[in-house]
């Protein structure tokens, strides 16, 4: 980061977001952040996975299919997916206060909705699948990050599925459209828009997520999803890769 | 039990007239139900307006009072939007606090009036840096027959547009009425097989809660999205829904001018 940007978010002013055709962290429009996925870090979970996005560090956990608790919530037909969004206190610059706010509830509903159409609940009625997310260190983009940690931890687990989801948000920055935003073009950005997409044969089915937020012309919007969608290919190749790693890795019995 | 046949009669009835490329009241596949918008409703709120789309109704109440500003916007004035989907709306709806679908509808809402920069927040300081005004939109549904997300953007603009900070009460000057500067107008639409449905009524609603919503700022730019519901969207439809919603935002605006 240089330093003039520093001293204007210091006293509370748009720093410039590109300059001279990068981004603060050197990077081009179109490219990902550093990006580090490992399958099966948790020993308990049933499925887990570990990813890093830049500076986001996120954890995945799926327990089940599993007795739903309270039983009431069962259905004799299908499975019924949880999905839990959550940032640790430590996450963030000022300590977020522990549990559920508004936000990471709005999260967790589209999330599950993203990933439910793809699991296979018909497969496991009356049982549960519960997919546990948390946020250890964020700097934007945290519910793509979480959705691609999730749908790893879900392969990990053995859990049925129709395809893979991999998530990316664009923004709009200073008038051009980035790809996977962090802290800073999210704040101080003109747009937000990240999308999930459902991954079959190596290829993009459908939109499982979509939200935005900020201000966009229709062009732009179909602009940042055709951006999204390569950027997307990018990270399912990663996620495809460690899930491989850790059954390779594994001795057959 | 008896709920859930009738609403697998109910959903095998709208299907069957989808079939034969019709909805289940008549409507076009684009056409709103008839919207009715009154404000000033409620004397004891600074702004208020029902809403009526067909039968859904939604009141909302906007109160202002002095408050802190935010540390990164010591000058500007703060918006703060809450739904409650009381159980008087609906036989779903269950007394307690907000559920994720009262956070998600008052959190879009929000997003469309914050992004389009509805209000004009720079307006509101009092003081910089220890006095600005707080704008409470409280949303409160009164019967939900389907697409409450609509009739809350559309009664919060509405109440926005009636509202008159109430600077006198608070002895910081003289009343004036609250700046506002867009109409955002949020446009759902229910997608069902390979149709889209703009403003899906409830039984319209039984086959399934495929949502999305687009909300349009006064020069068509895009201020929000979301995508609601446990499906898959494809990208052909994504972008029929984005021509559909600016061009039915651009009638509901219509009826905000008369506000």
């Amino acid at each position: 980061m240089n330093e003039e940007a520093e001293i204007l978010k210091r006293v509370g002013e748009k720093p410039q977001l590109i300059i001279d055709g990068k981004r603060l962290d050197g990077r081009d429009f179109e490219e990902l952040r550093p990006i580090k996925i490992e399958a099966g870090v948790l020993k308990r979970a049933d499925g887990s996975c570990y990813l890093e996005m830049g500076k986001n560090k996120v954890v995945a956990a799926v327990y089940g299919p599993r007795e739903v608790h309270p039983r009431h919530l069962q259905d004799p037909s299908k499975a019924i997916i949880r999905y839990r969004y959550n940032m640790a206190p430590f996450s963030v610059e000022e300590r977020k206060r522990p549990g559920p706010d508004r936000r990471s509830i709005e999260i967790s509903k589209v999330s599950r909705e993203a990933l439910e159409p793809i699991i296979m609940k018909e497969l496991f009625p009356r049982s549960g699948i519960d997919i546990f997310v948390e946020v250890l260190q964020a700097d934007a983009g945290t519910r793509t990050a979480c959705l691609n940690a999730a749908s790893v931890a879900l392969v990990d687990a053995g859990i049925a599925m129709k395809g893979i989801v991999t998530a990316v948000a664009v923004a709009k920055v200073d008038g051009h459209l980035v790809l996977d935003p962090m802290k800073d073009e999210d704040n101080y950005g003109e747009a937000d828009l990240p999308f999930a997409f459902v991954i079959r044969n190596g290829k993009i089915e459908s939109i499982s997520l979509l939200q935005m937020d900020g201000r966009m012309t229709a062009d732009e919007v179909k602009k940042a999803l055709e951006m999204a969608k390569r950027g997307a290919m990018e990270i399912y190749k990663l996620q495809r890769e460690a899930v491989m790693r850790k059954y390779q890795g594994e001795e057959v019995e | 039990m008896s709920d859930e046949i009738l609403m697998d009669i109910k959903k095998d009835y709208v299907l069957s007239k989808l079939r034969d490329g019709e909805r289940i009241d008549g409507r076009k596949f684009d056409e709103y139900r008839k919207i009715e918008i009154e404000t000033g409703i409620i004397s004891k709120a600074e702004g208020s307006a029902l809403v009526k789309i067909g039968n859904t109704q939604v009141v909302v109440g906007v109160k202002m009072q002095p408050g802190e500003p935010f540390p990164d916007a010591p000058d500007k004035g703060i918006i703060i939007t809450n739904a409650e989907l009381v159980p008087l709306a609906s036989p779903t709806f269950e007394p307690g606090p907000p559920d994720e679908n009262a956070i998600e509808l008052a959190r879009v809402v929000d997003r469309g009036i914050r992004e389009s920069e509805a209000v004009d927040l720079s307006k509101l300081c009092i003081e910089e840096g220890s006095k600005v005004w707080l704008i409470f939109i409280d949303i409160h549904a009164l019967d939900d027959d389907g697409n409450l997300m609509d009739a809350s953007a559309l009664a919060a603009i509405a109440a926005l547009l009636n509202t008159t900070v109430p600077a006198e009460r608070f002895e910081v000057g003289e009343d004036f009425p609250l700046p506002v500067r867009d109409l955002p107008v949020a446009v759902t639409s229910l997608i069902v097989n390979n149709n889209i449905l703009v403003d899906p009524c409830r039984d319209e609603v039984s086959v399934g809660e495929n949502f999305m919503t687009i909300t349009t700022d006064q020069d068509d730019n895009i201020v929000a999205m979301q995508k609601s519901g446990s499906y898959l969207l494809s990208e052909e439809k994504f972008y029929e829904l984005i021509d559909i919603s600016i061009a039915k935002a651009r009638e509901i605006r219509e009826l905000l001018k008369d506000v």
